[in-house]
């Protein structure tokens, strides 16, 4: 297949779907598979089969449509007009209202013209819900490959990896390191053999971006893995995914197949002499393979220990040999920057931090579910606008980003923008996109002990700091939230998140105390509060109930 | 295809499963690279990684046992015991975590009498506890027998689990 076979299949593709009235597309992504969305097709299939419809109206599954709290989703185009809490009795009068008459069925409609929709600028996730997710075709016609193709006919590899630099764009896993910097660097590695490493081992708990992307847009990510091999001159990239993801993988699966299949992976992609092969990896539940030394070992069939860098894998990775790893994300954002150029993706965001976040929204706010917005935009715009506040009765009362390796950030940081530099100066970090609201009712002790506790538990034991010293930090801090802890205890456990910090081998640890420290920050009269006070000996008469620990530490 | 260098006959104990296993080692041309892949494929095939499994492997790939026991529990998808008839996996997520989920694991715990990470007596069933599902929209979230159950409460997670018993004991009777 050349560059203009794929346009032309582009064109038919296109065509095909305007001989269609509606487009009914239900969100197949795990979210809205776990509320029933399978039950909601069948009565679609049946219903539009049985008024007719077959030939007129297409029913398609699609990518997360991102209010996951609120699903099954179901989006009908023209329109578009979209559909929550779907029940089938509720996609029978869909069929029988929508599409036969033409009136849309009002009680479950959402606003699309809520600042949930309105205020997201989409990039990574611009075809989501609006193409099938197993179709390469339909991913062709909304212009998937294109930038491929771009650069194999009018771009040398150092011109690809100049204009990522121009771009700005940073690596979306969390550390914000210039992805352009790191092309380059793989670029210049001297080696008969260079690898492509993608990292979708999104262990962060509360995150589901990565997760959206694979099942949604799969194509997006293998099209930017194909160019960055291109750039960097590498002929085999592996994704190294999660097994908690199967449908992921599914997707993933069908859709190298499919690329293969057009000639746009494997041997001559677009009949250039570019060759490039993409392998799944299989994760099997580690945290730390999150790391990146930790997932080439991993890779490699080892257990999961990081190694101290340098070498940094961009010299010395797979096999010995320099390796490119970037994110799902940051994958995604190739494709648009390469159509679209530097320019363009430079505009969007701030001049230190450029384009856009994908966050996934949870916990204690009204809507949960999958966003994309410009960087540096206020928290206060994404929690009280985008996610519609908290519940009623309740108050906001900390936003925590980057997971067990972040921090929280309490309501007077509401108006800081949303970007790596700004996030770091208050104790947090970017992540990768993880953001979980939690409200009055949340006590900040207790979420330092859960991240505390996962981390002990993801530890690899490699080095001590991290494997004795999430454990002790675990123990001081259940013994301070069970209301025996006293001042001294106090005092230690600050002293021991710095030596963590300071000393531990790779991110997982060195990372590990931020929850603890940025809680403390915050919201030190939480701790305070529960230390025994200084000169009374509590006999143990409380059984561990903490609710009447006397309050007022003095500290 | 490419043979493995070893060819396999039938296991000495009879078991045909042992074939579907050879097929996935020659797969991946028998290389302890791809071991992770390997035990992935076992633990489909067999359901759990006994050590005799182990060892198998560990020969077929010509590693040493204590690689492949070392990456077989260093990771936590990997289950060296059997796990009950019926599997009930509460994620263990932030955005869980922070709409209760805790209060549905000392429930379940109670009413089974076991903890997460075992299987009751009876082998009836197994609770597992699961880091991050990615399906944060719907927490808290449990996983009941491959099927997610999304803004589970304490209440409907021991319906769930006394429909369980009951079909059992309809079974036994």
């Amino acid at each position: 297949m050349t560059l203009e076979d794929l346009r032309e299949l582009a064109g038919h593709e296109q065509d095909r779907q305007t001989k269609f009235r509606f487009r009914i597309l239900y969100c197949s992504s795990a979210g809205c598979v776990s509320s029933g969305c399978d039950d909601v097709k069948k009565t679609l299939r049946a219903a539009l089969d049985a008024g007719g419809f077959a030939e007129t109206c297409e029913l398609i599954g699609t990518g997360c449509l991102g209010l996951c709290g609120e699903g099954p989703l179901v989006l009908v185009q023209p329109g578009p007009v979209m559909y929550r809490h779907v029940t089938p009795a509720i996609a029978q009068r869909i069929v029988d209202e929508h599409i036969a008459q033409g009136k849309p069925v009002e009680e479950h409609r959402v606003n699309l013209a809520d600042p949930f929709f309105a205020a997201q600028t989409r990039i990574v996730l611009e075809r989501m819900g609006t193409i099938n997710a197993e179709s390469i075709d339909e991913c062709i016609a909304a212009g998937g490959y294109e930038a491929l193709g771009k650069v194999l006919t009018e771009m040398a590899p150092e011109e690809v990896v100049a204009e990522i630099r121009k771009s700005g764009l940073r690596g979306r896993g969390g550390a914000g390191y210039s992805t352009g910097l790191k092309w380059d660097i793989v670029r210049k590695g001297k080696a008969d053999q260079k690898y492509v490493v993608c990292n979708a081992d999104e262990g962060d708990p509360g995150a589901f971006m990565d997760r959206s992307v694979l099942e949604g847009d799969p194509h997006r990510v293998l099209e930017g893995m194909a160019i960055a091999g291109y750039a960097v001159g590498a002929n085999q990239g592996f994704i190294y995914v999660r097994a908690e993801y199967p449908l992921a993988i599914d997707r993933l699966r069908t859709a190298i197949r499919q690329a293969e299949k057009l000639g746009l992976l494997g041997n001559r992609i677009l009949e250039s002499q570019f060759n490039f092969r993409i392998d799944l990896r299989i994760g099997a539940g580690a945290f730390v393979c999150g790391e990146e030394t930790a997932l080439l070992r991993s890779v490699m069939g080892r257990r999961g220990r990081p190694r101290p860098r340098p070498p940094y894998p961009s010299e010395s990775g797979l096999w010995g040999k320099p390796t490119l790893i970037n994110n799902v994300e940051t994958f995604a954002n190739i494709a648009p920057i390469i159509a679209k150029g530097s320019a363009w993706f430079s505009g969007i965001g701030t001049p230190k931090s450029t384009g856009t976040k994908v966050f996934a929204l949870a916990g204690n706010v009204r809507n949960t579910g999958l966003i994309e917005v410009p960087m540096g935009i206020p928290l206060r715009r994404i929690i009280f606008d985008i996610a519609g506040g908290t519940p009623e009765g309740t108050e906001f009362k900390a936003a925590q980003t980057g997971g067990p390796s972040g921090g929280c950030i309490p309501k007077e940081h509401l108006d800081l923008p949303v970007d790596y530099e700004s996030l770091a100066t208050v104790g947090s970090i970017m992540g990768s996109g993880g953001m979980i609201v939690m409200d009055s009712t949340a006590s900040m002790v207790d979420v330092a002990k859960y991240f505390m506790e996962f981390c002990m538990d993801e530890s690899c034991g490699k080095c001590i700091p991290c494997r004795v010293g999430t454990k002790h930090i675990y123990l001081l801090l259940d013994k301070i939230s069970r209301g025996e802890g006293s001042a001294e205890d106090f005092g230690l456990l600050k002293e021991l998140c710095t030596m963590v910090r300071e000393t531990s081998l790779c991110g997982l640890g060195q990372s590990a105390p931020n929850p603890v420290l940025s809680t403390i920050r915050f919201f030190q009269e939480e701790y305070t509060r529960l230390l025994k006070p200084p000169t009374e000996f509590a006999d143990g008469g409380t059984g561990g109930a903490h609710a009447s620990v006397s309050a007022e530490g003095k500290e | 295809m490419a043979q493995p260098d070893t060819p396999h006959t039938v296991h000495p104990s009879g078991d045909n499963r042992f074939k579907l296993l050879d097929r996935a080692i020659t797969k991946h041309q028998a290389s302890g690279d791809a071991l992770i892949e390997i035990l992935h494929a076992a633990q489909g095939i067999f359901g759990f990684l006994e050590s005799d499994l182990l060892v198998y492997i560990a020969q077929a790939l010509r590693l040493p046992y204590s690689r492949v026991y070392g990456v077989a529990t260093f990771y936590h998808f990997f289950r060296m015991k059997p796990t009950g008839e019926h599997t009930f996996v509460l994620c263990s997520g932030t955005a869980c975590y922070v709409k209760g989920s805790a209060e549905i694991q000392k429930a379940v715990e109670h009413h089974c009498n076991c903890k997460f990470g075992e299987t009751t007596a009876d082998n009836a069933i197994s609770l597992i506890s699961a880091r991050c599902v990615g399906s944060c929209g719907l927490a808290p979230v449990a996983v009941l027998d491959n099927a997610v159950a999304g803004k589970l409460t304490p209440d409907e997670s021991l319906r769930r689990i006394r429909q369980w018993q009951e079909e059992r004991k309809e079974e036994a009777a």
